[in-house]
């Protein structure tokens, strides 16, 4: 059982803020998709009108095609968890947060969490309090595989893990995908790290989607050129350049978005431009650049104007 | 465990390809599975797949339905041919152009040339299996990546 889940013209405000502008998404059921953006960008606002926890200002969030807010058959399906998950509240023993989760969770799976704390050098009498931050985050994640949710979130759930937990956590992560094929999110700030276990990668920028695609194609729309600046410049003109072009000397490396990087490079060959993949890391820090960081060849566009190439 | 930039599934197939040519997978022998694929580089599942589609559209392997995936018993050599083809273009040219470029006559490239096919015959020995086996996929990446850089 897996849950898809539609977004569309969403709007969520806090007070004077606004958290999500208008978004819309779409995301396939029995995947596991990639949240990004920057801190902010309206990521964890998104997950939890989708997880049921917020009702929306505006728009609508269906969850296996049903609205999601105070549809408790819908939520039962459904889990988010994150550092701010509220475990440890009333009691601080890890077994006693097991506990509660289970009561929570039809599809709680004792076995499995238990095989999992072990993996995590976690012990169900170990104190809360005392774990170290990447155990508690270890437990936080261990709540949402566990769960066995039709749809499960992990809102930056890598954060306080080390870089071994966190290959433990992707593998467990994909050990229950390849068995369950259930739909996952997982935002997070690793790009570069977490992308490969993503199949489709949802950009948020200012609480708008500024980018929805798989993640081996996002991958290849960026790349870097470089060479003699007259060069650059006449190869670049009218496509569209994302970032501040960098100078040195009478060199100038601009970066491009859009088109793939194989074209690029296949129309460099013979003018001497260096042509360069680019990491997906530095395409998301150039994409979500706070004003104006987009320009395309004519001129500077606003950075509101942006839109992506789908 | 890849490099920036270049598609993984990319990455993926050249690294079976490199295993079929060498032997590593026999002709008619199974592939392992997408979701060991999965696990074992810590990719999607579905990248692993498409890795395997585009073998298959290759000729490189073949489905077998509700088994899995094989090598074609064609395979090595079909790939054996192409990296023949692509030899004097991909390696040999490369070499030359740098060699103009800082005024190296053909006359000593192949003296260098013939002095090294000597040299390596004569070190094959020693150099064996094991090394053979442990160079494969470094030198495979290697190659992936200069070309990524359009060098």
């Amino acid at each position: 059982m897996t849950l898809g889940v539609q977004v569309t013209d969403l709007t969520m405000r806090y007070g004077t803020t606004t958290a999500l502008d208008g978004t819309g998404l779409e995301l396939a059921p029995g995947r596991i998709h990639g949240l990004l953006g920057r801190n902010g960008a309206g990521k964890s606002t998104l997950l939890s009108v989708m997880a049921g926890f917020l009702s929306p200002c505006a728009g609508t969030v269906l969850v296996g095609g049903h609205p999601v807010f105070e549809n408790p058959r819908v939520t039962r399906q459904v889990c988010l968890v994150g550092e701010w998950s509220p475990i440890g509240e009333k009691s601080d023993r890890v077994h006693e947060v097991l506990s509660t989760a289970r009561a929570l969770r039809r599809g709680w799976d004792a076995r499995y969490a238990q095989e999992l704390l072990e993996r995590f050098g976690i012990r169900p009498d170990d104190r809360l309090s005392q774990l170290s931050r990447g155990r508690r985050s270890a437990l936080i994640g261990i709540v949402g595989l566990a769960g066995g949710a039709a749809l499960t979130m992990f809102d930056e759930s890598h954060l306080g893990m080390d870089a071994p937990s966190r290959a433990a956590f992707t593998d467990a992560l994909l050990a229950d995908f390849a068995r369950t094929g259930r739909t996952f999110v997982v935002s997070t700030h690793l790009v570069e790290e977490s992308s490969p276990i993503f199949e489709e990668v949802a950009v948020l920028d200012r609480g708008r989607l500024l980018v929805q695609e798989d993640a081996d194609s996002l991958r290849r729309r960026g790349c870097r050129v470089t060479g003699p600046a007259g060069t650059v410049e006449s190869f670049t003109a009218g496509k569209r350049i994302v970032g501040t072009p960098r100078r040195l000397g009478g060199t100038l490396s601009v970066v491009l978005y859009g088109g793939s990087y194989e074209g690029e490079r296949g129309r460099a060959a013979g003018t001497g431009l260096e042509v360069e993949p680019l990491p997906l890391q530095e395409l998301f820090v150039h994409l979500t650049e706070p004003g104006g960081g987009s320009v395309d060849g004519t001129g500077s566009a606003p950075a509101s104007g942006r839109t992506h190439a789908s | 465990m890849f490099d920036d930039g270049s598609p993984i599934y990319r990455q993926i197939a050249e690294r079976i390809r490199s295993e079929v040519l060498s032997g590593a997978i026999a002709p008619d022998e199974q592939v392992m599975s997408t979701t060991q694929y999965a696990a074992f580089y810590r990719i999607n599942p579905a990248t692993a797949a498409k890795a395997f589609a585009c073998l298959v559209d290759e000729g490189i392997l073949y489905k077998r339905r509700g088994v899995g995936m094989f090598v074609r018993p064609q395979a090595p050599a079909a790939l054996r041919e192409r990296r023949r083809r692509r030899f004097f273009t991909e390696v040999v040219d490369p070499v030359l152009a740098e060699a103009r470029a800082i005024g190296i006559p053909p006359e000593e490239i192949v003296e260098w040339i013939r002095r090294s096919s000597g040299t390596a015959s004569a070190a094959e020995e020693p150099n064996g299996t094991g090394d053979v086996r442990a160079g494969r996929p470094g030198g495979q990446q290697e190659t992936v990546r200069d070309r990524g850089n359009g060098r």
